[in-house]
């Protein structure tokens, strides 16, 4: 197959080109949600992100908690932001820092004024927003355009066999025309560890991976009471086949093809090497992971699946794909591209690495992913430790 | 090309999966080496549903179970040629 040049996407002020045109309000904190969902029930074309967190936290767990927060608004999925939190250092310091993309962005606090007064004042710039934004028009930008980013959930043997695979099949065809790749999944490459390592492209992305790999391994072997058996593999894998640990690392480990890794990059940080793969540090909980990759700048995210996960992002459309006959069947109205024909040997890797190729860029043009019509709207912070 | 019960991703492996809805005990089963598109066969000894793995030669305690030609766990309790190959069975040599 011929793979296309271009794609329709919104270029933005930066230079970068998004894959959907969202109007966002952000909630800084945990107590400004009401506010944020209030002002996106209130205008159309807006949605508000929503999450846990945000207040007395420290250390290196704030700093991943501003990137996050800072990473969702300059995503080039994003056309704008309206960042509230209850007091205005710690907004202005998530404005400021989305603002150098050059989009329009507007931060208020609710401290004085109270919710109601606040949500008049948003509503008021929220809906400049998105009539602003609703012109927008998508137009033809190069391929290498998109950032893709990859995490499989729900696995079972069927995502090692062919799901995963169908997607390093993918990155191997497209890494070449530049685009930029990312997968992550630390704890997830245990028992791969050493061969995973071994696909950094320098010794120093390598070294960068051990040092990584090791210290949220020190970390689990510290805060496991006995093991995690329990949940890696989780009850969903075993039901699927999946036995060990091991088993799901060289599966999963599938998704990358015969690519190397150009860099380690902290969690929701943004790649800085150029085109190619990177590896992120991230939980291997899905939502936790995908959000992670969104705020890292990644515009299009492939969600390999066995046993079904249903996850989505509100930000960046979440493709799913799985081999498993029965998943398909079952729960086709989550399942983006079915690739079991794999299995009864009706479809190669090269076929179905095309089939995916295509769904990507359908979707990367504005096609709704199952999970966007569904409303699947998963934003979920990492969180490092507790807060003070 | 239909018929392939069970794929194997290594030749260096000990295990297959089992790729239709089951595979029942004392069924011949036709499987396909993906590393180098070889078939074998094997007989089944038990029920085996999709997904599931099936021991392609008999393994003993301690042996360790090769997939994707590599480490995946190791054997706790015996098992048969043919047998289904699972938690029962095989552990983890992490954590």
């Amino acid at each position: 197959m011929e793979i296309p040049k271009t794609f329709l996407g919104y270029k933005r002020e930066d230079g970068r080109t998004g894959t959907r045109n969202h109007v966002i309000i952000l909630p800084v904190d945990d107590i400004s949600n009401a506010c944020a969902e209030a002002v996106a029930n209130n205008i159309k074309g807006t949605i508000a992100l929503p999450h846990s967190y945000g207040r007395l936290q420290f250390g290196a767990d704030l700093e991943l908690h501003f990137r996050t927060m800072i990473g969702t608004g300059k995503n080039p999925n994003v056309a704008a932001v309206i960042v509230i939190g209850i007091e205005p250092k710690w907004t202005k310091r998530i404005v400021d820092a989305i603002a150098v993309t050059g989009k329009p962005v507007e931060g208020f606090s609710i401290e004085g004024v109270g919710d109601i007064d606040t949500i008049a004042k948003v509503s008021k710039k929220a809906q400049e927003f998105s009539m602003w934004a609703s012109e927008k028009q998508r137009e033809e930008r190069p391929i290498s355009d998109l950032w893709i980013s990859v995490k499989c959930g729900e696995s079972d043997t069927t995502s090692g066999l062919a799901s995963n695979p169908t997607v390093g099949n993918l990155m191997d065809k497209l890494e070449p025309l530049g685009v930029h790749l990312c997968f992550g999944e630390t704890s997830e490459l245990t028992g791969a560890e050493t061969v995973c390592e071994r696909r950094g492209k320098t010794p120093e992305a390598q070294e960068k991976f051990r040092k990584t790999w090791s210290s949220y391994n020190d970390f689990i072997l510290k805060e496991a009471t006995n093991d995690l058996s329990e949940s890696q593999p989780t009850a969903g894998n075993i039901a699927g086949g999946l036995t060990t640990i091991e088993e799901k690392a060289f599966g999963n480990f599938q998704k990358i093809g015969s690519r190397k890794f150009i860099d380690v990059l902290e969690p929701a940080e943004e790649p800085s090497q150029g085109p190619g793969l990177y590896f992120m540090d991230t939980s291997s909980a899905a939502a936790e992971c995908v959000t992670l990759q969104a705020a890292g700048g990644f515009n299009i995210h492939l969600f390999p699946t066995g046993q079904g996960n249903i996850i989505g992002n509100p930000i960046e459309p979440v493709v799913k794909l799985t081999a498993n006959p029965l998943t398909a069947k079952t729960m086709s109205e989550h399942i983006d591209v079915d690739v079991s024909k794999i299995l009864s040997r009706e479809m190669n890797l090269d076929e179905a690495g095309d089939e995916l190729i295509k769904a990507t860029i359908r979707v990367a043009n504005g096609r709704l992913t199952c999970a966007e019509a569904l409303g699947h709207k998963e934003f979920v912070m990492t969180k490092l430790y507790r807060s003070a | 090309m239909a018929g392939t019960d069970i794929i194997i991703h290594d030749e260096k492996d000990n295990v297959g999966v089992v790729v239709i809805e089951k595979i029942t005990p004392k069924q011949d089963c036709d499987c396909w080496i993906m590393e180098n598109d070889k078939s074998v066969k094997i007989q089944s000894m038990d029920e085996i549903p999709l997904g599931h793995k099936i021991a392609m030669m008999d393994l003993n305690e301690g042996d360790t179970i090769l997939k994707y030609g590599h480490d995946i766990g190791k054997v706790v309790k015996s098992i048969k040629k043919g047998e289904h190959v699972h938690v029962h069975n095989v552990k983890t040599k992490k954590w």
